[in-house]
């Protein structure tokens, strides 16, 4: 990106909560500073004006239907940089659960006979359908990692996601571990980069960042084992999250 | 939205508004007039289909809060209080009243996070005739900063009580994971001091603003209590009539899913009704605190009161309420401090003992009030714990019916005296007065004179 040029940047959301959003107007006063470094043309939520003529968007939710197919791949086109935001644009997220139903299923129990008016396809993370430039992990993404990769933007370089597990952080809060607590916890194979947020709020990791690139799969058996817990019974868990990368996740445990 | 020319037309409107903007969610609004009659006025909620009452079946009720409050990053709080009750109500367990003091401290914190974020971000735009708030960081940059203080005062609330306000994480079935910390708690006292100028700011400046006139009485439901204000706990009321157990909601209102719409509608009596911040003042007023009773006297808000424009004024009435009780709840907890032992809950959800709780097939409900209205959860869960079946019933889908006989009311009421232009913008901003959360409903609004 060009000195001094302010990036013209949009945001899209296509199936979620919103709070990924929301979770940009959570930045407070550091909003009032962003909006000095870029000029937010698209931002549904907020703004009425719909510009189409933007530099970097910002897409949180994961692709649902035929015509979010289309819609990304319009959005594609027209941005230098796309980022995928939140777990439901990085990993498919919640919204994964219904691929593990056969879809008419799925359909009926919601909407009864009047299923066959509703479209709907596979859950699918962004980068499974288009090229993503950078990944903000996180249901809801954690609000300092937003602004180290907008930084990252802004000076055109990339970031580097954290390639360790949330352990590591977890530790460095001084934690007691999970399973100490006679609990399971995603937190020894998840991607750090969120401080382990939940486990610092007496709860555990739900994954909700996706694996870390080749989790050390073996210490994870470990601990489980020491635990007595076996594979199959922290596999359910992932589905929380992560069903919509569930063979390429089967395949790094079986 | 369609192009239209400024000459007023009192024979033809279309209105065609896709995807609204500044609502939570995707909505269309489409309208159809032609030859002086009303034709086709529906709101669409077009937002991609998310199947939360499916993905909970085979779940276990102790992860059911986690996901539900994925349903929506606004009223995140919301949906994880509805569903802890829900699953309580199924287990059989009764959470300590601190706990339950503690719940109503988020979901007040809630209230007034979605209510400022409505009065300044969502509507005020409108009713000073620009697009965003983007143009107020410069022409109005001190109300601006003070609407973001108030936001970050009761979003700051979540932080400290719950690890965070968009999906909570220490709120589960039976009472927290963990308690907020004492230097987080005396922080979020002054702030909620300090807020009270803020308060009286704003209810000056939203007195100043003119909404628009409109009158239609409908059905107003909300929870109603003897006690107080009702949010957290009552029974269901309609225009302050017989009172009805969360229970039996399903012998009070049904649900109907529409061709156009993928959020369901739901009907009292076969007619629409309203929920949300007026449908709970005009049932509840005499249970608002002195100070929120003054904020209404001084809005000019009174119950019942029948013009839907006026639910952003009930919000800031319920702003006020909410925060001077979140200060008199907080005073005690800074005095007494709060019981560890009665509020948390060390043992969840405990992997050694969960597998041998002995579960009774059952089925629990309850209902909050959420920003936009009365939120439930139903959850029936099978000898092992897991549910087999789920319901949620969301405020924005109770009110679509609602808010489509207001625009059949409204249109014909602006025709000849607005261009299709002003027409659309006066259902655009009815429908934000809903405040409709469509990513709950599944998403919202976008007119269409068609």
């Amino acid at each position: 990106m060009k000195k001094q040029s302010k990036p013209k940047v949009a945001f899209f959301d296509f199936t979620d909560c919103e709070g990924c959003q929301l979770q940009i107007a959570n930045t407070g006063q550091t909003l009032l500073d962003i909006m000095e470094l870029v000029d937010i043309v698209n931002f549904r939520e907020v703004m009425s004006e719909a510009g189409e003529d933007y530099d970097v968007a910002f897409v949180e939710g994961s692709i649902s239907t035929d015509n979010d197919v289309k819609r990304i791949k319009k959005i594609r086109e027209k941005a230098k940089i796309v980022v995928a935001f939140g777990a439901c644009a990085t990993i498919g997220g919640v919204n994964g659960i219904k691929n593990r139903f056969p879809l008419e299923v799925a359909k009926d129990r919601v909407y009864g006979d009047k299923a066959d008016t509703v479209n709907t396809i596979k859950n699918m993370p962004l980068h499974e359908v288009i090229k993503v430039d950078y990944f903000i992990h996180g249901c809801v993404p954690y609000i300092p990692e937003i602004v180290t990769v907008l930084k990252c933007i802004l000076m055109g370089k990339p970031y580097v996601l954290p390639n360790y597990p949330v352990c590591v952080e977890c530790k460095m809060n001084e934690n007691v571990c999970r399973y100490e607590k006679d609990q399971e916890c995603m937190g020894p194979v998840t991607r750090a980069g969120c401080n382990s947020w939940c486990i610092n709020n007496g709860n555990r990791c739900y994954g909700c960042r996706g694996l870390v690139d080749s989790p050390a799969v073996d210490a994870a058996k470990d601990i489980l084992s020491k635990y007595g817990l076996k594979v199959d019974d922290i596999l359910q868990s992932f589905t929380l999250y992560n069903d919509s990368m569930g063979e390429k996740y089967d395949k790094e445990f079986k | 939205m369609t192009k239209s020319s400024n000459k007023i037309d009192s024979k033809n409107v279309k209105v065609d508004v896709h995807y609204l903007t500044r609502v939570e969610g995707h909505g269309n609004i489409v309208v159809d007039v032609k030859d002086g009659k009303l034709t086709k006025c529906e709101f669409q909620v077009i937002e991609s289909p998310r199947f939360f009452e499916s993905m909970l079946v085979k779940r276990s009720i102790w992860e059911a809060q986690h996901l539900t409050s994925r349903i929506c990053g606004i009223c995140a709080c919301g949906h994880s209080l509805a569903s802890v009750k829900a699953g309580e109500d199924a287990l059989g367990i009764k959470p300590s009243e601190e706990t339950i003091m503690l719940r109503k401290l988020l979901l007040y914190a809630e209230q007034m996070d979605s209510h400022i974020l409505h009065i300044y971000i969502l509507v005020a735009p409108d009713l000073l005739g620009v697009k965003s708030i983007v143009p107020l960081v410069k022409t109005h940059r001190p109300v601006i900063e003070m609407a973001l203080r108030m936001k970050r005062m009761s979003d700051y609330a979540g932080e400290v009580l719950a690890g965070r306000h968009i999906h909570p994480i220490s709120y589960v079935i039976g009472g927290l994971t963990q308690l907020p910390s004492q230097e987080g708690l005396e922080k979020l006292y002054k702030m909620m001091l300090d807020a009270r100028k803020d308060t009286e700011q704003t209810i000056k400046i939203i007195k100043t603003l003119k909404f628009p006139e409109f009158q239609r009485p409908t059905q107003y439901m909300s929870l109603s209590s003897n006690e107080e204000y009702a949010m957290y706990d009552g029974d269901l009321v309609v225009n302050k009539g017989s009172k009805t157990k969360v229970r039996d909601y399903r012998k009070l209102f049904s649900e109907q899913v529409k061709d156009y719409s993928r959020a369901k509608v739901s009907t009292i009596n076969g007619k629409s009704y309203a929920v949300g911040a007026l449908s709970r003042f005009n049932n509840n007023s005499d249970k608002l605190n002195k100070k929120a009773k003054e904020a209404a006297r001084e809005l000019g808000l009174k119950a019942p009161c029948h013009n839907p424009y006026l639910n952003t004024a009930a919000q800031l009435v319920e702003w006020v309420h909410c925060l001077e009780e979140s200060i008199i709840i907080m005073e005690k907890i800074l005095k007494d401090g709060i019981n560890e032992n009665k509020v948390v809950v060390p043992s969840w959800p405990k992997r050694s003992e969960l597998d041998k709780i002995k579960y009774k097939p059952n089925t629990g409900a309850a209902c909050v009030e959420v920003p936009r209205g009365s939120l439930f959860h139903e959850y029936t869960i099978d000898d092992t714990g897991h549910i087999t079946a789920a319901n949620c019933v969301i405020p924005t889908n109770q009110n679509m019916g609602n808010l489509e006989d207001d625009m059949a009311k409204l249109v014909p009421e602006l025709l000849g005296k607005k261009t299709q232009e002003e027409i659309t913008l006066d259902l655009e901003m009815l429908a934000r007065a809903y405040d409709p959360c469509i990513s709950c409903a599944t998403h919202l609004l976008d007119v269409k004179f068609v």
